[in-house]
């Protein structure tokens, strides 16, 4: 690498810096990284401009060294005094992270100031709080961002440098971590339910990213029953796997699917959910809960499906021998594509008996495990009702194959904002269209519709 | 049409009285704050307007400066229409977009306003291609100031207007100053006749102060130029009397010059003529007083009783409508 | 029919000299020359010198003379030189053309056509090379093109000899010997739209002109990377065609826009910023900018190609937004 694009400066003339703070941020063509001063003084002024590309080693500002003691006015600044900040583009170069938590800028460039960081200042002046009033965790007790939006009673991202305000669109689960959100995916963090804080902090986060975290939490999964050609184009495997495990896969997939579609005369029925204030529910609730425990979307779906096939059980079970034979238990079949191609289909046993918290829990182990190929016993039983969730690849309506000797298939598509009429007024709510292939042979049409009614029932009262 | 009869002298002094009356009266109105903006008085040099557009014919053309309140009451417009532009209405000749230096009429081929030093000079030449190659019989009148002889624009004019032959009227209002620059202090050569022959442009210099002069050498040239000699260049020597405009010290003259050049008031000399021929009586002159104010007050209560143009037309007229 | 820009050009000149004769051709050396860059070559010998005007080097006269010839009801088509030339020309064009209509209250129009060479690329220097056109975009009452196809070469001049205010058509110096098939029926295209000249998943290049070959050029490159990147030439570049690469960058996401202006208040900041303001909530990744240096452009080959935009500096470009 030899140049990177200075994003934003930390620091502003008049500002004193020590060495190895942060003064500004630097698209290095790889990722955002920040840059430190070599030495302590008072910036003098800045020579680059935001939005430019500089050179490694070209001057980005002079610090004044001796500017630590009162200047006299009228004494022209030597030379000698000035030493330019060299860029440190190279992450590499980068001291090691601190122990958790990770560091901010601001909570760097704060060390040196007398009483807070400009940025933190800027933040303060922002959010109106008076610095005075905040009890800083900073070194030496100097007030970081974080501490400033704490005061400010709300919590704020430290992109608001890039992007001061998002009135139209707040995240769904808001976050104090230090990351840079590019617009966009921001966005569809927000339609796909990702949580900030599962995204990347050492670089710009990108729509690329937020896909694949929502697909590592349950949001890629995909349905065995999706033949190959149809699939999205994600679906091509970046990295191969074995030939010999991904032939075994593939073999086992066009069986099942194969047999589907020749034994199974399927039908389809879809509804359309308003899930606004369950989602809304689910916002309250990640509130309060620690990151690691928080809720996504997906998991307040695959706990409604699970009741569901609880209250209809004729749509939970198998066709054996000519005959449905009901499933003593919900257990719930996820379909989870794996990144080198194919899917396995991890089992949530006795899913309906189980909180959304719980649902939650084992959906982020499973889908690592599935991932890791590391699934555990537990994982691997019949599932008796399969789920499949294509709403992060931006699916509507989810057209199932029932994966056989089970009868039904539940599909979900995007949870987005969409026009929705409620008692009369037409407004923009967040709906998701949910969607059922079931066995003609062992089901009708009606039974199908009792379930989706079932399950649109206990979507709305996840928060129950 | 050259003014040498009675009704024509008759005529032309009530012409230039509307405009002298009319701007003093824009002088009250301005010092009411209900005209604005940059107002460049005319008074003195009534006599170029209405001797030199008294032998146009409603087909000919005429370029203006932002000078120009003599120019459009000469051609004919309506005093309210101006009026009304004065005070920013949208019944104002320009809708109130224009105000006092960008007066338009098209139904009488008054082309403006033009608020640019020489900068009207190259449109008239374009008018008078669009007449000669369309074969009319027409002639463009491009006003302008002795200021505008230091732009590159009248050069370039000057030399194509006479290469093309062009049926143009270049009348120069030369009032000796360039706003605060006297002539003499601009121009290494302040015979303008003179620099416009030497492009190959028919020239005279007129007495300015005597609109019965104007008018007959401006016929004269229009004349000429009509029947396809080419441009002519007029010299019109005259004087303004107020400042600049009306955020002029006029630092930079003498009061006892402007007292010289007082003496040779146009409208009082030709008063005076027909005072001692006997064409003009006391009683005449208080009708005619009398019927100049009663037009400019009907024009200032239409003017201050009109609509202003909506704002959500603000952006109409920046396009042709409906694009 | 394997076309040349230049030819195409010349063919909707010709076409536009026998369908209307209130059209006339003017400008330097135009006629016997046949233009500096041979567009209007064989033209002065099929039309007289009435309809192909040569003019001295006096661009404010002779513009302004299509202004006033435009006014009076004529179509002209005014040829500068090079766009820097047209400076010479800018008070005519920014105070007269863009300006008479707004100014007058609707009264005036002016539908005239400026054709002139703008871009670099040739080795010709701080004085003959750059591209000015954003300059003319700034302004109300201006319609400014840029044909980069030899289609939009013949057929962009009928469709703004028809528009009934002023169209500044730039004329990229480096595409008048480019060739491709032109249909023997091609004739007049809108003025209006931007089009997309290839389509692409993955970013948006933003181009006009001459900078649209520089895109295309890229996208090449982009696409053995397996980056599939659209072109969009903007066409019109006042008003420009907002929804197009609105659109465009909301299926992909990135933009780069490829300007031959300098970046400092350039076309591609004002594209930008309505990215910015428009489809924020699009973007996965900052705005990409390649525009010449800031520097005038120099004479010597290996530092003008530094100074311009490049399919290579495109290409660049176009990896930080996706990578």
């Amino acid at each position: 690498m030899t140049e990177g694009t200075l994003l934003e400066w930390l620091v502003g003339p008049g500002d004193a810096v020590r060495k190895g703070d942060a003064v500004a941020v630097v698209d290095t063509s790889k990722s955002a990284v920040e840059i430190e001063c070599f030495d302590s003084g008072t910036i003098d002024r800045l020579l680059i401009e935001e939005g430019t590309t500089v050179a490694v080693g070209e001057p980005l500002a002079v610090i004044d060294a001796a500017a630590t003691a009162p200047r006299e006015p009228a004494h022209p600044r030597a030379d000698s005094q000035a030493e330019p900040v060299a860029p440190s583009l190279e992450p590499a170069e980068r001291p090691a992270p601190e122990p958790s938590p990770a560091p901010e800028p601001s909570a760097a460039a704060a060390r040196a100031l007398p009483q807070a960081s400009p940025n933190v200042r800027k933040l303060a002046a922002q959010l109106g709080v008076d610095l005075r009033t905040v009890r800083g965790t900073g070194r030496r007790g100097f007030p970081t961002r974080k501490d400033v939006e704490q005061a400010a009673g709300r919590t704020a991202e430290r992109t608001a440098h890039v992007e001061q305000r998002e009135p139209e669109r707040p995240s769904t689960t808001a976050t104090s971590s230090g990351r840079r959100i590019t617009p966009y995916a921001r966005r569809l963090a927000a339609e796909l339910g990702v949580d900030h804080d599962a995204l990347p902090r050492d670089r710009v986060v990108r729509a690329a990213d937020v896909r694949a975290v929502a697909a590592d939490t349950g949001g890629e999964e995909r349905p065995a029953e999706v033949p190959d050609d149809v699939r999205p184009e994600v679906a091509v495997p970046r990295e191969p796997r074995t030939g010999a495990a991904r032939t075994g896969m593939r073999a086992a997939i066009a069986d099942a699917m194969a047999r589907s579609k020749r034994e199974i005369p399927h039908y389809y029925l879809a509804t359309t959910v308003d899930v606004t204030e369950t989602l809304e529910w689910l916002r309250r609730c990640n509130r309060d809960r620690p990151v690691d425990d928080r809720i996504v979307p997906a998991a307040v779906l695959l706990a409604a499906a699970a009741a569901a096939a609880s209250t209809v059980s004729e749509l939970n079970g198998h066709w054996l021998d000519g005959e449905f034979v009901p499933a003593r238990s919900v257990d719930l079949g996820v379909a989870v594509s794996l990144r080198g191609g194919g899917l396995v289909v991890p089992v949530l046993p006795d899913a309906a008996s189980r909180s959304v918290a719980e649902v939650m829990s084992w959906l982020r182990g499973a889908v690592q495990r599935a991932r890791a190929g590391r699934m555990r016993s537990s994982d691997l039983g019949a599932a008796s009702i399969t789920v499949t969730n294509l709403g992060d690849l931006g699916v509507d309506v989810v057209y199932g194959v029932i994966h056989p000797p089970q009868v039904a298939l539940v599909g979900f598509g995007a949870v987005r904002d969409r026009p929705y009429a409620v008692d009369g007024l037409l407004g923009a709510r967040s709906t998701v269209q949910a969607s059922l292939a079931a066995d003609h042979r062992a089901t009708d049409g009606a039974t199908g519709a009792r379930f989706l009614t079932a399950l649109q029932h206990h979507l709305h009262r996840a928060k129950e | 049409m050259n003014g040498t009869d009675s009704s024509a002298r008759m005529r032309m002094l009530t012409e230039m009285v509307r405009i002298r009356r009319f701007e003093q009266r824009c002088v009250e109105l301005y010092s009411a704050t209900k005209i604005r903006g940059f107002m460049h008085l005319y008074i003195g040099e009534e006599a170029v307007a209405t001797g030199a557009l008294t032998p146009l014919t409603p087909e000919d053309a005429v370029v203006s400066t932002y000078r120009e309140h003599g120019h459009a009451l000469a051609r004919g417009m309506p005093m309210a229409a101006l009026m009304a532009e004065m005070f920013g209405k949208v019944t104002g000749c320009s809708r109130g977009r224009g105000g006092s230096m960008h007066l338009f009429d098209a139904s009488r081929k008054f082309y403006g306003g033009n608020a640019i030093v020489g900068g009207g000079l190259p449109l008239a030449v374009g008018l008078a291609l669009a007449d000669s190659m369309r074969g009319r019989q027409a002639v463009t009148m491009c006003l302008f100031g002795d200021g505008a002889a230091a732009e590159g624009e009248f050069h370039e004019t000057m030399n194509l207007a006479a290469l093309w032959q062009l049926p143009v009227l270049f009348c120069c209002e030369n009032n000796y100053y360039a706003m605060g620059t006297a002539l003499e202090r601009s121009h290494a050569e302040t015979d303008l006749a003179l620099r416009a022959s030497s492009y190959g442009v028919r020239s005279w210099a007129v007495d300015g102060m005597d609109v019965q002069a104007v008018a007959r050498a401006t016929a004269r040239a229009a004349d000429m130029a009509r029947t396809g000699s080419g441009p002519c260049f007029l010299e019109f020597r005259t004087y303004r009397f107020r400042a600049h405009s009306l955020y002029d010290p006029e630092r930079y003259r003498d009061r006892a010059e402007v007292d010289r050049w007082k003496e040779r008031d146009p409208i009082e000399s030709l008063t005076r003529r027909m005072r001692d021929s006997g064409e003009l009586s006391d009683e005449d002159l208080e009708k005619l007083e009398f019927g100049v104010e009663s037009e400019i007050d009907r024009a200032v209560a239409e003017a201050d009783s009109d609509e202003e143009e909506p704002v959500d037309d603000l952006e109409r007229f920046v396009y042709a409508d409906g694009k | 029919m394997r076309t040349s820009y230049r030819e195409a050009l010349r063919a909707a000149i010709r076409e536009a000299l026998l369908a209307d004769d209130r059209t006339f051709l003017m400008g330097e050396d135009v006629g016997r020359y046949g233009g500096c860059f041979a567009v209007s070559l064989g033209l002065l010998e099929e039309f007289g010198e009435q309809r192909v005007r040569d003019t001295p080097l006096s661009e404010s006269a002779f513009v302004g003379a299509g202004i006033g010839a435009a006014m009076a009801g004529m179509r002209p088509i005014v040829e500068i030189m090079t766009v820097n030339f047209s400076l010479l020309a800018l008070d005519q064009i920014m105070n007269n053309a863009a300006t008479l209509r707004h100014m007058s209250g609707g009264q005036i129009g002016v539908p005239l056509v400026i054709r002139m060479t703008t871009g670099g690329g040739r080795q010709l220097a701080a004085q003959h090379s750059h591209s000015l056109e954003g300059w003319y975009a700034h302004i109300p009452g201006l319609r400014v093109v840029a044909p980069a196809t030899v289609a939009d070469a013949r057929g962009m001049l009928p469709t703004a000899l028809e528009d009934p205010d002023p169209v500044l058509l730039f004329e990229h110096g480096g595409l008048y010997g480019t060739e491709d098939d032109l249909a023997e029926d091609a004739g007049a295209v809108d003025i209006d739209r931007a089009a997309i000249r290839r389509d692409g998943s993955d970013l948006t290049l933003i181009a006009y002109g001459g900078t649209v070959r520089t895109a295309l050029q890229a996208a090449d490159v982009l696409a053995g990377q397996g980056i599939a990147a659209e072109v969009i030439d903007l066409r019109t570049l006042r008003p420009l065609d907002e929804r197009a690469f609105l659109d465009s960058v909301g299926r992909t996401h990135r933009a780069v826009i490829v300007d031959e202006g300098w970046r400092s208040g350039s076309l591609a900041a004002e594209i930008a910023a309505r990215i910015g303001e428009r489809a924020l909530y699009e973007l996965d990744a900052p705005v990409q900018r390649v525009c010449t240096a800031e520097v005038p452009l120099p004479y010597a080959k290996h530092l003008e190609d530094a100074a311009l935009p490049s399919p290579e500096r495109v290409v660049d470009a176009a990896l930080k937004t996706v990578t």
